[in-house]
């Protein structure tokens, strides 16, 4: 059986006062207290970070390649602002903080969110049908100012206070079972981190599901490709995500588990549910990667010298659902996946040839056969005022150098071929997120629209970051549309 | 360029003498380039590193430039940094060595 994309979903989470909770303005803000004021007066609002242009990509209201036409900077030039896109929609931080008290298991009361605020979230959710009456219960009456504020004097290792619109609204515990006082890897810190993750993961698996038209239960596998390590100071990194967003989202037939590999997490995961879906163990697998907490504000050093808005404060999750041949949705090349083999190690030439060129070898096609390459998809905005540069660009001139290579272009042909075969980065800076599925929901629709008949995923992670060894890792899988589709002519 | 580079950078030379060691500049980036070779010759431009106020007068070269290329079986490079020479163009990499070779003449 042939696994495909059958559906996927993508869902932003607009967070301006979690940025502070970010691992590189917490550290710089604790050196430098003077930072917070300076920091959230350059956070943007729920309707500046809607109408961005890239977000409105993400959220699949705008085609990448149609962010070519909007002139940079971006955040001067906004867009339509819908909260609602094709594929998913963007969360407000009300809205987030009340989804996140959805997550929260009852016993262990991570969160409380104030008695006023706890009514205000349960009107504004209440009306998003995505969530139903079981998941508003969950929210509570809330708790009394005074018992948040006394929560929070036992100081920032029981307790971190929680923001709307710069006003104290809640605050974020450690469990309050005996087993967790003691526990580091229980801090609140690390479990804000972790509901984070799965709340924000959650979201985009309900939209999965509803977007499919399919029960809950239908799902039989989750992968959850989310950054966050769940675990206790015994075992780190050893829970599960997968199971805690499918158990969230009444998917009472599934099992699943985590799959972690820095950036290229979700090709893995990928690579993994469809290995699984043919050799028949399963029928329906989501991957899964939630909103990742630690990398917002990462840059902020950067947007703060420019004088630019601090646009890392916006969260970001997607759900795919790979199941068996449905004879329309595009198929995954299981026999032709880029891996970057440790004989390898972090020579950037190898990993390219690797990731891009060996699988291509084996079907017998060409660089220019695919007709779009997703590669790491970080939006430049974000990372060119820290020196990063331009990351999908400097992906796109190495393939282009490897055309060049192969002699099938030649070098005045690069910035053609990166036009043609490439996109603009569109993808916020969330670790795993930008590693090229951002592209997927576009892809499938560029299928269905005749636009296009291949394309190839790249991501590129660094392992050296977990200091056990200096490899590059990389991996790519190509999807192709479906030769079964039956073309549906518009009438 | 990071605080612990200009330690190491700082320690090696200490330990070898300057006039021992030559730089190799390996990535793309123009104004990497510059800012990391002026702070191996001429000392850290931030005044915040170890190198503040200290011009080593390295010698900084890049693996695209000619005088390296030269000195290299050409099959290793071809396979080694033919990608990068492509994605870089011959006129980046007359930039480059135009930088790289004031730098080193003139300080």
């Amino acid at each position: 059986m042939k696994p495909v994309i059958k559906n996927y979903a993508y869902t932003m989470y607009h967070v301006p006062n979690l940025v502070r909770y970010g691992s590189k303005p917490m550290r710089e803000i604790e050196k430098n207290p003077e930072l917070y004021p300076k920091i959230h007066e350059l956070l943007r609002s729920y309707f500046e970070a809607v109408s961005y242009p890239p977000n409105q990509v993400f959220i699949g209201n705008i085609k990448p390649d149609d962010l070519r036409a909007i002139p940079r900077p971006w955040f001067k030039n906004p867009a339509g602002a819908f909260r609602s896109g094709k594929f998913g929609e963007i969360f407000s931080e009300d809205e987030f903080l009340g989804l996140l008290k959805i997550a929260d298991v009852h016993d262990y009361e991570l969160i409380w969110l104030e008695k006023t605020f706890t009514a205000h979230v349960k009107n504004v959710l209440n009306e998003n049908p995505i969530l139903q009456e079981t998941d508003l219960q969950k929210i509570g009456e809330g708790k009394s100012i005074q018992e948040i504020k006394e929560k929070l004097e036992k100081g920032e290792n029981f307790s971190l206070p929680l923001l709307y619109e710069n006003i104290l609204v809640g605050c974020f515990n450690r469990s309050k079972d005996v087993h967790a006082q003691e526990d580091e890897a229980l801090s609140p810190h690390h479990l804000m981190e972790g509901l984070v993750a799965k709340a924000s993961g959650a979201l985009a698996l309900k939209h999965l599901i509803r977007r499919e038209g399919i029960g809950p239960e239908e799902i039989d596998f989750i992968l959850s490709c989310s950054e966050e390590a769940i675990g206790d100071r015994y075992n780190r990194g050893g829970g599960s995500l997968a199971k805690a967003m499918g158990e969230m989202c009444g998917c009472q037939n599934a099992t699943g588990s985590d799959i972690k590999s820095f950036c290229v997490g979700p090709v893995y995961a990928i690579v993994f549910a469809a290995s699984l879906v043919k050799a028949g163990v399963v029928k329906n697998v989501a991957v899964v990667g939630g909103g990742c907490l630690a990398k917002l504000g990462m840059k902020f050093q950067g947007h703060l010298a420019s004088g630019m808005p601090i646009i890392e404060d916006t969260l970001a999750s997607f759900a795919f659902l790979i199941a068996g041949d449905d004879k329309k949705s595009p198929i995954i090349r299981l026999d032709a996946i880029g891996k970057n083999n440790i004989k390898n190690a972090a020579k950037p030439e190898s990993v390219t040839r690797a990731v891009v060129l060996e699988p291509l070898q084996k079907l017998g096609k060409k660089i220019t056969d695919i007709d779009k390459y997703a590669v790491q998809l970080e939006n430049p905005e974000i990372t060119e005022p820290s020196k990063t540069g331009d990351v999908p660009r400097k992906n796109y001139d190495t393939i282009a150098a490897l055309a060049v290579m192969n002699g099938e272009i030649t070098p005045a042909d690069m910035p053609a071929f990166r036009e043609k075969h490439g996109m603009p980065g569109f993808s916020p800076t969330q670790g795993h997120v930008p590693a090229a599925v951002p592209y997927v929901g576009h892809a499938v629709e560029a299928m269905e629209n005749g636009e296009i008949k291949n394309a190839m995923f790249v991501a590129r992670g660094s392992f050296f970051l977990g200091r056990m060894t200096q490899l590059e890792d990389g991996m790519s899988f190509i999807i192709e549309k479906n030769p079964k589709r039956k073309e549906v002519k518009n009438v | 360029m990071s605080l612990e580079y200009q330690n190491a950078v700082k320690d090696l030379a200490f330990k070898y003498g300057p006039e021992n060691l030559v730089v190799m500049l390996g990535f793309l980036d123009m104004d990497l380039i510059e800012i990391q070779a002026i702070t191996m010759t001429d000392g850290d431009p931030s005044g915040v590193g170890s190198l503040s106020g200290v011009a080593l007068r390295l010698k900084v070269y890049h693996i695209l430039e000619p005088e390296i290329k030269s000195q290299i079986p050409q099959d290793v490079y071809q396979e080694q940094i033919g990608l990068m020479a492509i994605t870089a163009g011959p006129e980046k990499i007359a930039k480059i060595s135009e930088l790289l070779q004031q730098l080193r003449t003139t300080r």
